[in-house]
């Protein structure tokens, strides 16, 4: 087939706006996390600390997700598939040993890169649409077999996960700490060396391997790297409620957290953050809405790729003048 | 033995009929199209929203009913399928192909949860359900109806492929499949074709989703879903953007389905699905049947 050429709609084109000029600012981080440490004085009932958590978790899922989509274009549609891998592994390793949670993570480290290399080695050579379906088929595959594995606990999956904190408090400020960390960790890596060679793979792979990149093993690092990230979200997650089953690993949460990705800019830290809180905290805020609100997720994907396919808030990079 | 292979070669024959929407699509301009799997859902529901408004019928004329049904029901499919293509795809064939990926998965989700708004999440019962009395044939049982159902996915899938091999507009389409420029400058127009592409592969969707539901008996907003990921399956197995090989894929992929129920247990059947998939994409990512592709898209 003859490639298309293919037209550029970059954020870059454009001279910088203020608004925007302020988020790409080192500032606004600090003030995302003031926010976020600042959010239980304002409102610390049960509810409202579980639904700032759970963003917390998400914010951390789209960071991972944004390393693999966003900075090297690789299109993972079972993502959830690690934080599942990490939410178990964590999960089967403290009730059956009686394990505290945090000694689980080296475990949960070790088995969430073992499954991004089994699921990327094979499929990371494939055209990009064929790895889309592939990851499809592999976050399906999980859910299965969490669902029918006796270790697993099968359909009513695993209950009596100790917490990581006496008190929703602390565990929500735990979080956000572990979080932030999280998010600066992938900025960084994607201003490292190895993030110049995800974009340049984004950007054009055949040039990219005529460049020296070891196109293949790059990629595989970005796999992995977003496949930790999501286990380490699948320990919180594990934490927070104490209790998972497969219900909580559909493709409807890899299809959100992509969501918050594309949303938010891909590759762009202050827009994907902002990307996964919106998407997060929205379904709370439209629960009127409930039976129209992923029909609405939908119309809004493909909207955002028509109008705005760098996202509500795009990457600049520093390269391109 | 034989009803196992019976059973394969029937569930074979729907995912072949969803699969050749998929192979078409991806064969002509190489589109994964994710929402292929929810107008099949779609058809489903079109066809008992139409069985609805005709009202009571008897038994004895339900196969008939059944059939001009089909028939309206792939005409509306095949317009949804080039809506879908018209709004979602068309703006975006130049663009970058992630960016054709997304709008994929958001069609999906915007046919899927807008249905559900529209009929509820509770799954429906089907208004016409093919019952009936069963035959022995080579020590195997089958029902009448289920021999109609795959009769009409042959005749549905020889249609197609007299249709791309012998006629202009078969013509058309291959030539687009090989080099959209050069088919355009000969003065063909790729979009009206590439439309007809969409209708024709939305249609048979349709028609597999109206006979499923009048098998089954049941039919819920979801169910695109899985039969997406299993026809893009058996796409892969023959080899995708090959007619004849999707065809073949999807009576393969039945037929190995059966047998790993049989062998693992019903409840590993689309893990053993999916780990064929993978083992396909790595083995031998243009199937059984497609061509060597060499060059890097």
């Amino acid at each position: 087939m003859s490639a298309p050429a293919k037209t550029r709609r970059v954020g870059t084109d454009k001279p910088p706006t203020r608004a925007s000029k302020m988020l790409q600012n080192r500032w606004a981080g600090i003030a995302g996390l003031l926010i976020a440490l600042l959010a239980p004085f304002v409102n610390a009932t049960p509810y409202a600390l579980s639904v700032m958590t759970s963003a917390a978790i998400f914010v951390m899922l789209a960071a991972g997700l944004n390393i693999v989509v966003g900075y090297c274009g690789l299109l993972d549609l079972g993502y959830v598939a690690f934080f599942a891998v990490g939410a178990y592994t964590s999960g089967v390793l403290a009730t059956r040993f009686d394990l505290p949670l945090l000694v689980t993570v080296p475990a949960v480290i070790v088995v969430t890169v073992i499954a991004g290399i089994v699921i990327g080695a094979p499929t990371l050579r494939l055209r990009s649409d064929y790895l889309a379906i592939v990851t499809l088929g592999f976050g399906e595959i999980i859910r299965i077999t969490a669902n029918n594995l006796d270790i697993t606990g099968g359909p009513s999956g695993i209950y009596g996960i100790p917490h990581l904190a006496d008190s929703p408090v602390i565990f929500y400020y735990l979080t956000v700490v572990v979080v932030s960390l999280a998010v600066l960790g992938a900025a960084r890596l994607g201003r490292s060396r190895i993030g110049r060679a995800w974009r340049f793979v984004r950007e054009d792979e055949d040039a990219a391997e005529a460049m020296g990149v070891h196109t293949y093993r790059v990629k595989l690092a970005a796999y992995v790297a977003g496949a930790v990230w999501g286990g380490l979200a699948g320990v919180l997650f594990a934490a927070q409620l104490s209790a998972i089953s497969p219900t909580s690993f559909t493709f409807l949460s890899s299809a959100l957290v992509l969501m918050a990705v594309v949303l938010g800019g891909m590759g762009s830290t202050p827009g994907v953050v902002i990307g996964a809180v919106v998407i997060s905290l929205l379904p709370e805020f439209l629960r009127d809405l409930a039976d129209y609100r992923f029909f609405l997720f939908g119309v809004l994907l493909i909207a955002v790729m028509l109008l705005r396919p760098q996202g509500l808030w795009p990457a600049r990079s520093k390269e391109v003048s | 033995m034989t009803q196992l292979v019976w059973n394969g070669l029937f569930v074979g024959s729907f995912y072949a009929l969803v699969a050749l929407g998929y192979s078409m699509v991806y064969g002509i301009i190489k589109l994964l199209n994710f929402a292929h799997g929810d107008l099949y859902m779609l058809g489903a529901f079109v066809g008992f929203a139409v069985l609805g408004a005709v009202g009571g019928v008897s038994s004895s004329m339900a196969l008939p009913l059944l059939l001009v049904v089909l028939l309206a029901t792939m005409v509306l499919t095949g317009l949804a399928g080039v809506a879908l293509e018209r709004i979602a795809y068309r703006p975006l064939r130049r663009a970058p192909r992630l960016s054709l990926l997304i709008t994929a998965v958001g069609a999906s989700f915007a046919l899927e949860y807008g249905m559900r708004a529209a009929a509820g999440a509770d799954p429906r019962v089907y208004p016409v359900r093919l019952g009936g009395t069963s035959v022995e044939v080579l020590g195997a049982r089958l029902t009448l109806q289920q021999l109609v159902l795959v009769g009409v996915a042959v005749v549905l899938m020889f249609g197609l492929n007299l249709l791309i091999t012998r006629t202009r507009e078969g013509r058309a389409m291959r030539a687009i499949a090989l080099d959209p420029r050069t088919s355009s400058l000969m003065g063909i127009d790729v979009n009206a074709v590439i439309s007809r592409t969409f209708f024709l592969g939305s249609a048979l969707a349709g028609a597999a989703g109206v006979m499923a539901g009048a098998y089954y008996g049941k039919i819920d907003f979801l169910m695109g879903f899985l039969i997406g990921l299993k026809a893009f399956t058996a796409a892969v197995i023959g080899g995708i953007g090959n007619i004849p090989g999707t065809m073949l894929g999807g009576l393969l992929l039945g037929l190995l389905e059966s047998f790993g129920t049989y062998w693992l247990g019903g409840e590993w059947r689309d893990v053993f699905a999916f780990g064929v998939l993978i083992l396909f994409l790595t083995v031998r990512p243009t199937g059984l049947l497609g061509e060597r592709v060499t060059e890097r898209v």
